[in-house]
């Protein structure tokens, strides 16, 4: 038997090799992030103003981005599942959209639709004076911007994969189509739709791009952790890789949090 | 809704059904009353889980109408579906589709429940049927950790304690292995036997069909191909398929004088002598007698033909014979040490006129 | 896009595209109204003025310093010069980590300390100054006449985050001015400001007078009197390494009579 499991258990050097290789490749910045980093002056950066507003801005955005694109991604995901109408492939190709489209160039996209001057954005000005860019809601709009496809991605997967046998089940014993939803389908996706809200979160954590360039960069208002990890790189180094960390930190928690307790209950169900 | 195909005076499960799908096109006439079981047998593809689907509200029908208890289920050309929540039918489906993420009181409470009754209501109605189904131990237990048993047990629980007018079982005993499939089939004739309305049950096993139900519905390619009581079709089977099903030699022939010729070979004397015309010949595989020799008796068929396969089947064993006509034969395992009977080997078949029945085909 | 020639041939390829370029300097010095005195110093060396070389230059300097690439390319056919345009800060922090900048032209004197003092390029030249403008949208939104009025209430202002020059010198001329101005974007860079003021984001964007110049009519211009205005020193300064010959080339190029006026026409003054 021990000899069985070794034969499973350790690949052949053409395979070996370069696996190991790549896991350096992906270890070792994170390692010379973690040697590099002033950590005699840790508290001190991690406690300033600066980063504690950054990260107090980062958390409330990427939650807010997150209930937003649950809110109304959940439904996109079930109608993409589920409902039959036309120009639906279109639909679900348009979802995609975000996840390969560069940050910046979600930004722009953002600022001509939502800015001062954008297509919806002059309207939102005239009529209700709302103005999405260099605003908090800004950040969040961004953010949802590019973390919503992952949620919707996510949780649609699941509803494909979910078997509508027991849906129909439901429905024979009385249920209605809302308490179907909400009795039978909401349960059974539930680990999906953790994974995918965490995913979300995650990716709104570390947006960058679409934030800097759609709602601009202003301490305390529009700089999230990222952006104050950029700034800090032309100022102080030290304290750009010092709020680094910080970022890697919570991505490790993010991480630990999907393996542990989502994602492989997901795989299970 | 057309009323030459419900009437309302036996208040059961009535109506024709017609379900078109591409080129597959169900059509039958059902008529149910209530506690009487039907049971729908046919191969795969014929359409059972269709009518079933149908009955139940989860495909609409193309044409024809359903009513149950006088009311009308579905019926396209008056424009009115009642939709799957709303039609008061219980289905056992195939697999049970308990669901995962509740207990076995609460895949039990579901439908109280989805009726408008408060948790604790629900719970209490759903208690007592988990006790009538003896599943009290299991109650806070998880579908998947329950044995095939139990889990048709809880999915019947579930079934009934919606209150409703027509229960529905698709393939009840089909995920069970054999061994419990003879407890679980005596326990659910019990049951079925209290329950107050039609009951359609859809199985492709014989036994099933024949232990459970008062009437057997044979579909076959979207329609009926026979119907009766089961000890009318187990007597004839109108088809190849239900003969197979039932473990008869099945032939077709044409009669004349007490004679049969059959159909691709050989001459059979039947007890019935008024017999003319095109007919079918039923004859059990353990009414036929397998000889070494060329018997000398009393049977009045004796025919002569090579082995061609040996099956056990339970306590007997099945031997396929070649012949004039061709036929299967049941004998017992001492008689096949006895005769030495092997693929490739001549013998010798009798059968009695008695032993044949023969009825138009 | 390159191809590195085989170790064998480069000598004899160089020296014939050093030729070339002799004879395009000598049949083109005229016409395009350039001084070859200046390269005709290092013709002789072992090092000619061919092969490709990497300029790290501030965003501001895009525009002048892709005109002057281009006409260095045409003096010294063989030559060809790669640009990285950003915040002068980041480019610095890049060059000081490795990154294989043959010349780096840094929009502050500051930026620039922190290359020559890590070692990695030996001298800096005084290149040109720039002095600070405001830009304002084309259709305004707030009408924005002059410095004070980045201070009103409701005026959208954008600048330069604190840390790179055109912020550092924004920094200094609202405090010169005694102006309290509440920024509604800190961006990374100035041409990030400018784009903000194209796209009738933000009603004003503190920039420098070139980038108002190299907008070339996206933006409009309220200019800042020179009593109230600073100014800023761009540097250049080149490596000693693998193409230091050519690098070197390019700065006596920049700060070349020919150099100067294509950095006047956008709008910088001499150093």
């Amino acid at each position: 038997m021990s000899s069985r499991d070794r034969s499973v258990t350790s690949p052949p050097w053409p395979v070996a090799v370069p696996a190991g290789l790549a896991l350096l490749f992906l270890g070792l910045p994170i390692l010379a992030l973690l040697v590099k980093a002033p950590w005699d002056r840790m508290w001190s950066v991690l406690t300033s103003e600066t980063s504690l507003q950054a990260l107090r801005l980062s958390l409330e955005t990427a939650s807010a981005a997150t209930a937003v694109a649950f809110v109304v991604g959940v439904p996109l995901a079930w109608v993409l599942a589920r409902a039959e109408f036309p120009g639906r492939r279109l639909a679900r190709a348009l979802v995609t959209v975000p996840l390969v489209l560069p940050p910046v160039v979600g930004g722009i996209a953002l600022l001509l639709a939502f800015g001062r001057r954008g297509l919806v954005g002059q309207y939102l000005d005239s009529c209700c004076g709302i103005t999405l860019p260099f605003t908090t809601p800004g950040v969040v709009v961004a953010e949802a911007f590019v973390a919503m496809p992952f949620l919707v991605i996510t949780v649609e997967g699941a509803l494909r994969g979910l078997d509508t046998k027991l849906e129909d089940a439901a429905a024979t014993l009385g249920a209605t189509r809302l308490a179907v939803f909400r009795r039978v389908t909401l349960p059974l996706i539930l680990p999906s739709l953790a994974a995918g809200a965490v995913l979300a979160f995650a990716r709104a954590l570390g947006e960058f791009g679409a934030t800097i360039t759609f709602a601009g960069n202003l301490p305390g208002v529009t700089q999230t952790l990222p952006l104050a990890v950029y700034v800090g790189l032309e100022g102080d180094p030290s304290e750009a890789v010092a709020l680094s960390l910080v970022l890697l930190a919570v991505s490790v928690i993010v991480l630990v949090a999907l393996r542990d307790r989502w994602l492989r209950t997901g795989a299970a169900s | 809704m057309s009323a030459d195909t419900v009437t309302t005076s036996t208040r059961g499960l009535q109506g024709r059904v017609v379900v078109e799908r591409g080129e597959f096109r169900l059509d039958v006439e059902i008529d149910v009353r209530p506690g009487e079981v039907l049971a729908v047998i046919g191969p795969n593809g014929a359409g059972k889980s269709t009518l079933l689907r149908a009955i139940c509200g989860l495909t609409p029908l193309t044409d024809g109408a359903i009513s149950l208890g006088g009311a009308v289920l579905d019926d396209p050309a008056a424009d009115v579906l009642v939709p799957a929540a709303r039609r008061g039918v219980g289905v056992v489906f195939q697999e049970y589709r308990l669901f995962p993420h509740l207990s076995v009181l609460d895949n039990v409470a579901f439908g109280p429940r989805s009726a408008g009754r408060s948790k604790a209501q629900s719970r209490t109605d759903a208690a007592e049927w988990v006790a009538r189904l003896r599943l009290d131990d299991l109650a806070q237990r998880s579908p998947e950790r329950l044995s095939g048993g139990q889990q048709q047990r809880t999915a019947l629980a579930r079934a009934l304690a919606s209150g409703p007018g027509v229960l529905l079982l698709d393939e009840p005993l089909a995920a069970l292995d054999a061994a419990t499939r003879i407890d679980v089939r005596r326990d659910l004739s019990t049951h079925l036997a209290q329950f107050a309305g039609p009951t359609v049950i859809v199985t492709h096993d014989a036994l099933d069909a024949l232990v459970l139900a008062d009437r057997i519905v044979v579909l076959e390619d979207g329609r009926i191909t026979q119907q009766g009581t089961a000890l009318e079709v187990a007597r004839r089977p109108a088809s190849d398929y239900v003969a197979k099903l039932l473990g008869l030699n099945l032939l077709r022939g044409e009669a004349a004088d007490g004679e049969v010729t059959v159909d691709g070979g050989g001459l059979l004397h039947v007890p019935d002598h008024a017999m003319t015309g095109p007919v079918l010949v039923a004859l059990r595989p353990s009414g036929i007698a397998l000889h070494t020799a060329q018997p000398e008796g009393s049977a009045r068929n004796v025919w002569p033909g090579v082995v061609d396969g040996v099956e056990p089947l339970g306590e007997r064993v099945r031997v396929s014979v070649t012949g004039a006509p061709s036929v299967l034969v049941d004998v017992t395992p001492g008689a096949v040490a006895d005769l030495h009977v092997a693929p490739g080997d001549a013998v010798w078949l009798s059968a009695k006129a008695t032993e044949l029945e023969v009825y138009p085909g | 896009m390159r191809h590195p020639l085989p170790v064998a041939l480069t000598l004899p390829v160089a020296l014939t595209l050093s030729v070339l370029a002799l004879t395009a300097c000598a049949g083109g010095g005229s016409a395009a109204g350039t001084a070859p005195t200046v390269s005709s110093t290092r013709i002789g060396g072992s090092d000619p003025a061919v092969g490709p070389f990497t300029v790290f230059a501030a965003s501001s300097l895009k525009e002048a310093f892709t005109t002057l690439g281009s006409q260095f390319e045409a003096v010294h056919p063989g030559a060809r010069v790669t640009f990285d345009f950003g915040a002068s800060s980041t480019l610095a922090t890049q060059i000081v980590q490795g990154a294989p900048a043959d010349v780096f032209a840094s929009a502050s004197t500051t930026t620039m300390a922190t290359v020559v003092d890590a070692g990695v390029m030996p001298q800096r030249y005084n290149m040109a100054t720039n002095t600070l403008e405001i830009a304002t949208p084309v259709t305004p939104t707030v009408a924005v006449a002059g410095l004070a009025d980045l201070a009103k209430p409701g005026v959208k202002v954008a600048v330069c985050q604190r840390d790179v020059p055109c912020g550092a010198a924004t920094a200094t001329l609202f405090a010169a001015n005694k102006l309290t101005v509440t920024p509604v974007s800190q961006e990374v860079d100035v041409k990030s400001v400018l784009s903000k003021v194209v796209l009738g984001e933000v009603d004003a964007g503190v920039v420098y007078v070139t980038d108002v110049k190299a907008a070339k009519g996206t933006v409009v211009g309220v200019p800042i009197p020179t009593a109230q205005n600073v100014s800023t020193t761009y540097q250049i300064a080149s490596t000693t390494g693998q193409h230091a010959g050519v690098a070197g080339e390019f700065v006596d190029y920049v700060l070349s009579p020919a150099g100067q006026q294509v950095l006047a026409a956008a709008g910088f003054a001499g150093p």
